[in-house]
């Protein structure tokens, strides 16, 4: 225990002297936080719009103008030409065609109905399905209006459906309180995965771990020294992070930051654990930089920070069972967003431990005093 | 010398590394308060055999005993009656002079107060009062040889292993080197010494000589500077390589 207390005094001093380290740990997490949180929106706030209407009425110049209303919507051009319009989305000047065929009103005022064209760039594929639903939505309230003007005229009045969603939890869909516990996650998980390892990796290539190989200190207690260090400064993180996240994106902490800080404390241990265990494979500090590069995008981008898990093919929710970082980014979100108590994550609690217990354990066991 | 009590005993030491044979069948015993050198140039096997013998590195096979315990099972035990440095530099270059005495004081299991009054007296005598808050970094290399010497011995080992702990340092300071070996091994401590500097094969007790894993001679430098007509040990050496 005590030899522990050494370690860990050597390792505090050792980062806190490290002059690029330090203002590392700081202000990583300010420019991920306004970075990412930013950037990773799934809003769509600017889609540009061509419009070819061949139809030249009063409907199809209400359609037009309802795209126009909305703050979504930028219209790039006009044409009558569908070719030309086509050219402006192969130069990637429109995201979407707006199509109107002559003869719109006449054949709706005929027949009740009527067809227009949408062209969507999907070279995005999330972008393009989030133009689809954006679109269809005025559409549909455009239909709406005409049935009014057009339908009732024709004395055919229907009682419609009124269906009005109410969004629980993120009431004003606020993209950036979806995000930004997720950017927690990232951030603690890169702390703490990088610099346990990194120290690690680093006594290797000084020749200090043979001089601590030669003592008689116990493997445990080493590894324990390498990762409380760690554990504290990614607890500290995670505290500033949430810290920033309240003062600027007043992000709600509706559950128990006591619980959300005994999940993380849990998660961490996982995290560092990996992080040791890594470095017990390598030798230099490039070869567990590509290591790291390679597990955490995969680690990352399964997690759900970005994309619901839940849409993710089984197999891969499946992988996710070894992915610490979908645990935490399901709990941090349940905890923050939702008030989730720790019945609510009683599971997750479970599986984390027993991931500790066992990547430790592989460690320790990887970790040979005596080659 | 024969009535000292054996501290090291090694019977067929051999260490294979695919099929390269690093040491072949070495056998030597080492007594107490002895300054026991290791000859040999590069490549020769020493670090091989120094490793086996602290329980950094398992021998392929032979009996050998350190301390009087295994090195296939004891190595831990081993752990806690040597010292060692080697030839790489084990000092943190990022820590201060007084920060590694109390670090690696801390490691090897000795009291704060302990601590504190062994680096008082180690800062004194290598006359670093100065540095002691210095960088290790920025400290000359003879110093930091010392030091790193001085923390080998500080938890009172009975064997310590130096392993061309002289390697790019001027002679006058090597001589002074020298000098604190000679202290510690005149408390009763062990000194086993890997070289490739002849001149300091002179200042050992015993010294054996290896040469492609295997060990060539093995006596006192002055039986050997008779045995090989040599006027010094670096004579030896050229001949026996020959």
């Amino acid at each position: 225990m005590k030899t522990t207390l050494f370690i860990i005094q050597k390792e505090f001093i050792q980062i806190f002297r490290n002059k690029t380290m330090l203002p590392l740990i700081f202000l990583v997490p300010i420019f991920q936080m306004f970075i990412l949180v930013y950037t990773a929106t799934q809003e769509m706030k600017h889609i540009n719009m061509y419009v070819v209407d061949k139809d030249l009425s009063q409907t199809s110049r209400q359609l037009i103008s309802n795209f126009e209303g909305s703050p979504f919507y930028y219209l790039t051009g006009f044409s009558f030409s569908i070719n030309e319009a086509e050219e402006q989305m192969k130069n990637d000047e429109a995201d979407v065609i707006l199509h109107i065929p002559s003869g719109f009103e006449q054949k709706l005022k005929r027949d009740k109905k009527s067809d227009i064209q949408l062209l969507i760039n999907a070279i995005n594929g999330m972008k393009a399905g989030l133009v689809n639903a954006y679109s269809m939505n005025i559409i549909s309230q455009f239909n709406q209006n005409i049935i009014g003007d057009l339908v009732v005229i024709g004395g055919n009045t229907q009682k419609r459906l009124d269906i009005r969603s109410h969004y629980w939890f993120n009431p004003e869909l606020d993209f950036k309180i979806y995000m930004l516990p997720g950017i927690l996650v990232l951030l603690v998980t890169i702390m703490g995965m990088f610099l346990s390892a990194i120290s690690m990796v680093r006594e290797k290539e000084l020749g200090t771990i043979e001089q601590i190989n030669v003592t008689p200190i116990g493997k445990v207690q080493f590894l324990t020294g390498k990762l409380l260090p760690f554990w504290i400064i990614a607890l500290a993180e995670l505290a500033f992070g949430l810290t920033l996240g309240t003062i600027f994106f007043h992000i709600p902490i509706e559950g128990s930051l006591l619980l959300l800080f005994g999940f993380s404390s849990v998660f961490l241990i996982v995290v560092i654990g990996i992080g040791l265990f890594f470095s017990t494979i390598t030798n230099t500090q490039q070869q567990i930089m590509f290591l790291f590069f390679f597990f955490n995008i995969v680690f990352i981008l399964m997690s759900g920070l970005f994309t619901p898990v839940e849409s993710m093919p089984s197999w891969a929710q499946k992988v996710n069972y070894i992915n610490p970082l979908a645990y935490f980014m399901r709990v941090i979100r349940m905890i923050l967003l939702k008030g989730s108590g720790l019945q609510d994550v009683l599971k997750e609690i479970y599986a984390l431990s027993v991931y500790a217990v066992i990547i430790l354990s592989l460690a320790a066991w990887r970790y040979r005093k005596t080659t | 010398m024969n009535d000292k009590q054996l501290v090291i005993s090694a019977k067929g030491l051999t260490k294979k590394f695919g099929d390269f044979v690093a040491n072949d069948h070495l056998d030597f015993d080492v007594f107490q308060g002895e300054i026991f050198g290791f000859l040999g140039a590069n490549g020769a096997g020493k670090t091989t055999a120094i490793k086996i013998l602290c329980g950094l590195s398992i021998p392929t096979s032979g009996d050998i005993n350190v301390a009087g315990y295994d090195v296939y099972t004891e190595t831990e035990q081993i752990k806690s009656n040597i010292g060692y440095m080697s030839q790489r530099f084990s000092l943190y270059p990022d820590l201060t002079v007084s920060e590694n005495i109390r670090f690696y004081g801390g490691i090897y299991g000795l009291g704060w107060k302990e601590i504190k009054q062994k680096r008082k007296k180690l800062i004194e005598k290598l006359g670093l009062v100065e540095e002691r808050n210095g960088l290790i970094s920025d400290i000359p290399l003879g110093w930091k040889q010392k030091l790193a010497f001085s923390i080998a011995i500080m938890h009172e080992p009975k064997i310590v292993f130096l392993d061309e702990p002289t390697g790019g340092v001027d002679p006058v300071t090597r001589r002074m080197f020298w000098d604190m070996i000679y202290e510690v091994s005149e408390s009763g401590t062990t000194v086993f010494v890997t070289t490739h500097y002849m001149d300091e094969a002179e200042y050992c007790n015993r010294v054996c000589i290896m040469d492609e894993g295997k060990i060539v001679a093995l006596d006192t430098p002055e039986e050997l500077k008779r045995n090989y007509h040599a006027q010094n040990m670096n004579e030896v050496f050229i001949k026996i390589a020959r």
